[in-house]
């Protein structure tokens, strides 16, 4: 008995707890981002934003999030019970699941797989259903063009997110999330990866479905797109997985292309060297988010053609033609990453 | 060992059970959706075996891009189940006909199938134990070196596919209006705008 806790109780409950250590504090960031966005947008229009609830207002995301878990729960008659009830949980678990991967700091990751950034790819490329499925179970038209309009501009970024992330691995040769950040990279690597990574913020925006490119819930013409028919913790939920998913998108960005957990710029003074990886990471996190809640406050919402037109017409080709630049500039330095035991 | 075993019977029974319910499920939206979490489990499956490489690009490719469309496609097509069951009815011969054509040219074709002696090398060991490698890299070796032909026709295949698909499609309407991006950013403010002195009483010609 004590053999079988040994061996298979104990990392499970190490897992779980390891699991606790991260969705706990997830929340927690997801619920202050709410309250970020609140207050920044309202400080560049000239607003005061939350500031009842607490001092400064910080007690604001918990009052919400209590409203919310008050409010009944109402399901259409009309609509599809079990996939109506099934497309927020949905979202929310793969909002949640993509950290599985993801590295706060060196060995600091729940599951150090081989393959981390096309699991990431995967998971997000999922998103989709839990949209798509919540606008048919509703049975609304709003819903429904929402959740359409969500799908194609999903797959539609989904492309050139993908030719993105082959630029970054074929300047760190792996596919690793770790070996991603800790791959060397030279000035001229950066400079090469800079286009990449506009186009990655842009498109993250696209796939998260945030300002400017929030069409699928356009409440000009569409109430409120893919959610209308949902309240309570069912619409809370598909809120806190949009949210996850945007601070997941930021942190794929820093992984991507900001260094992850290490000292900004290469810099090696030692009180920056000092602070912890883990630090470093969530401040770049937050200044990922603040081009987020920027673009949100700034930008007006684009035309759905000009969406399209965008996703289908300029970046594709665009990070297509990339990833022959990046690689022919690879070669040409002869820095293409080759693995150990075999010769370039 | 235990673990796996368990794993391995849950992931193949939800694939075995999903199978079934996308052939039985009455609502074809349920159908697709089944499907999926087939495709998942099969996914599962490859990461047991240790290939983990093909149960992401299983995810991303069918699920991913491929299931997506056929969701939208199956949502916005409305399918009438009962009318769809009189017209198999009705068909039932034809289509069992078909059914069997083909099953005997599968038959007849895989009886004769036999591979070359650096494939069965290759199933044998496909990438030499002693180095290490991941199975992305070693998937690569592979596909990039013995079976380099075989991996561009499969590509010029989907491009045939793919242009085949565009041509099919591709409707050349007149009289739409359309955004011309270019002209648009290349309007300068003279060629449209013209500033003129006004005296009272006159108007403008």
């Amino acid at each position: 008995m004590a053999e079988f806790f040994d061996i298979y109780m104990l990392p499970v409950f190490e897992i779980l707890g390891k699991i606790l250590l991260i969705v706990l504090p997830l929340l927690g960031a997801m619920a202050y981002l709410t309250y970020a966005e609140r207050k920044v947008m309202a400080a560049m229009q000239l607003r005061q934003g939350p500031n009842m609830v607490g001092p400064f207002g910080l007690l604001q995301p918990l009052a919400d999030g209590l409203k919310l878990f008050g409010k009944e729960t109402i399901i259409p008659s009309a609509s599809n019970r079990a996939i109506f009830v099934l497309a927020p949980m949905l979202t929310f678990m793969l909002a949640l699941i993509s950290w599985a991967v993801i590295p706060f700091d060196v060995g600091m990751v729940l599951a150090d797989v081989n393959v981390g950034i096309l699991y990431l790819f995967a998971v997000s490329s999922l998103g989709v259903y839990g949209i798509l499925m919540a606008g048919w179970a509703s049975n609304s038209r709003y819903a429904f063009l929402g959740g359409l309009r969500s799908a194609a501009q999903m797959v539609s970024y989904e492309v050139s997110i993908g030719l993105v992330i082959v630029t970054v691995i074929l300047v760190t040769g792996s596919l690793n999330l770790t070996e991603i950040v800790m791959a060397e990279r030279t000035w001229w690597m950066h400079l090469l990866l800079f286009p990449m990574f506009i186009v990655f913020v842009i498109s993250a925006l696209a796939e998260t479905n945030r300002a400017p490119f929030d069409l699928p819930e356009g409440e000009s013409e569409l109430v409120g797109g893919y959610n209308v028919e949902y309240s309570s913790m069912t619409f809370a939920l598909f809120f806190l997985g949009e949210y996850m998913n945007m601070i997941l998108m930021s942190a794929m960005t820093v992984i991507l292309f900001l260094g992850g957990w290490k000292v900004p710029f290469g810099l090696e003074w030692e009180w920056l060297t000092m602070v912890p990886g883990l630090i470093w990471f969530v401040l770049k996190i937050c200044a990922v988010l603040f081009i987020f809640l920027w673009s949100r406050a700034t930008l007006p919402r684009y035309r759905y053609d000009q969406l399209m037109r965008l996703g289908w017409k300029i970046f594709l080709p665009l990070s297509l033609l990339w990833v022959l630049v990046v690689a022919g500039a690879l070669i040409m330095n002869d820095a293409l990453p080759m693995p150990a035991g075999v010769e370039g | 060992m235990i673990v796996e075993a368990i794993v391995f019977y849950m992931f193949s029974t939800i694939l075995l059970l999903s199978g079934i319910m996308v052939i039985s499920a009455r609502n074809p939206v349920h159908s697709v959706l089944f499907l999926i979490l087939g495709f998942f489990n099969a996914a599962g499956l490859f990461v047991l075996l240790g290939a983990e490489f093909l149960a992401m690009i299983l995810v991303i490719v069918y699920v991913g891009a491929v299931a997506v469309l056929f969701l939208f496609v199956v949502m916005m097509l409305n399918v009438d189940m009962s009318r769809m069951r009189d017209n198999l009815k009705k068909n039932m011969t034809v289509a069992a006909v078909v059914g069997f054509v083909l099953l005997g040219e599968l038959v007849w074709i895989f009886s004769n199938w036999h591979f070359s002696e650096d494939a069965e090398l290759n199933v044998q060991t496909p990438f030499s134990a002693e180095d290490a490698m991941d199975n992305t890299r070693a998937l690569g070796e592979v596909m990039y070196t013995d079976y380099m032909l075989f991996f561009q026709m499969a590509g010029l295949v989907l491009l045939v596919a793919m242009i085949g698909a565009i041509t099919l499609t591709l409707r050349h309407r007149p009289g739409v209006k359309r955004q011309k991006i270019n002209e648009q950013v290349n309007r300068q403010v003279k060629d449209v705008l013209r500033v003129e002195q006004v005296e009272s009483g006159s108007g403008i010609v």
